[in-house]
């Protein structure tokens, strides 16, 4: 315990003392660089795990929910504009995508362990998984629908008369988010007892 | 020890009763039906989809008994073991907040005449009797009248007769 005590003094009293061979130029400009790369390396690297192909490198992914999606008219449409992973699944802003990346090192310590590894493990859990999921969206107002589906620029008159129906009246006064209503668009329903609306 | 190349001479000679008989044509031409022309192992370019129509308009029924037809689309319904999307508007107590018509009470009755609580799984899987629609030309002419049509033609005077 003292040893340690007695490092960290050591190192504190290097960090507090001038330096006395690089100057000030070189140690800005160094720390300006170093900045850069590991920064960027950071950013780099969390991009690459917020990559389809990053998702389905665990079976559990490709194996259930990736076959699901494949049918759904956000994996193959008339104009080739597709979702992946986390433009669902993910936020885009920042800080939360931060905080969802900290709360996806929970999903680490599941492909690790196995908790979902095989496709009965995986149907046990569905309810869970997709509770989780419908809480967050409804929670931050189904934002990651509405980065692409935006109210403001719907257009009533070419939806559907149920449709234009249920926009105009329930989603416009906000009193429904989209997930209230479309669950199950891109994967298939676990078990809905129970579930409001169902 | 006797038999072991028995198996082989059976190969063999059936073999030969395949090959010989060769006079008949392997690639017969398929019936004229739904898919006219060609032969069975002929691939055609499939005829194009057709989307679903949408206009939430109700039709009409050729017979009483007639399950209606859907008047909109159901493109990516889950219907299985665990959801049933049709159920989340038609259901009785959904109804009246999606505004959709309620599944009729015939849907709760089980084959033993008893009426259960919720839909029967008999009538469970929606799909079964009730279709949405394409506006597409029919296959094959429908030549069915309804009853009100043969009535009319039975009691018309000008068109008695026929």
């Amino acid at each position: 315990m003292k040893s340690i005590k007695s490092f960290f003094k050591r190192y504190w009293g290097v960090l507090r003392r001038p330096s006395v061979h690089y100057s000030l130029g070189a140690l800005t400009l160094g720390g300006f660089i170093a900045g850069i790369i590991f920064w960027g390396g950071f950013n780099t690297a969390l991009e690459a795990t917020n990559t389809e192909a990053f998702c389905i490198s665990c079976h559990e992914m490709e194996d259930n929910v990736y076959m699901e999606i494949k049918d759904t008219i956000h994996y193959s449409n008339r104009s080739g504009v597709r979702a992946t992973c986390p433009d669902c699944h993910v936020p885009h802003k920042w800080t939360d995508k931060i905080a969802r990346k900290m709360q996806a090192s929970k999903e680490v310590w599941g492909t690790i362990f196995g908790t979902i590894n095989t496709r009965e493990k995986f149907l046990d859990k569905r309810r869970e998984l997709a509770e989780h999921e419908w809480a967050r969206l409804k929670a931050n107002d189904s934002l990651e629908c509405r980065n692409c589906h935006d109210f403001g620029f719907m257009d009533f008159t070419r939806q559907g008369k149920r449709a234009s129906e249920f926009h105009s009246t329930a989603l416009a006064n906000g009193e429904a988010t989209c997930i209230d209503c479309h669950k199950g668009i891109a994967h298939k329903l676990p078990d809905m007892r129970g579930v409001p609306g169902w | 020890m006797k038999f072991r190349l028995l198996p082989l001479t059976l190969l063999a000679v059936f073999g030969l009763a395949i090959a010989a008989e060769t006079n008949y044509p392997l690639d017969a031409p398929a019936p004229d039906g739904r898919r006219p022309g060609g032969t069975i192992t002929q691939e055609f370019t499939p005829p194009k989809l057709h989307d679903e129509e949408n206009k939430d308009i109700r039709r009409e029924r050729n017979y009483p008994e007639q399950p209606p037809t859907i008047p909109h689309s159901i493109r990516g319904y889950h219907v299985d073991k665990n959801a049933n999307k049709c159920l989340s508007c038609h259901s009785r107590a959904n109804s009246a907040r999606a505004q959709a018509p309620m599944i009729s009470i015939t849907h709760y009755t089980d084959r033993d005449h008893q009426t259960l609580a919720a839909v029967a799984p008999r009538r469970y899987f929606c799909t079964q009797c009730h279709v949405p629609q394409h506006d597409v030309k029919p296959l094959v002419e429908n030549r069915f009248k309804n009853i009100d049509e043969l009535l009319y033609r039975e009691t018309s005077p000008s068109t008695s007769g026929n």
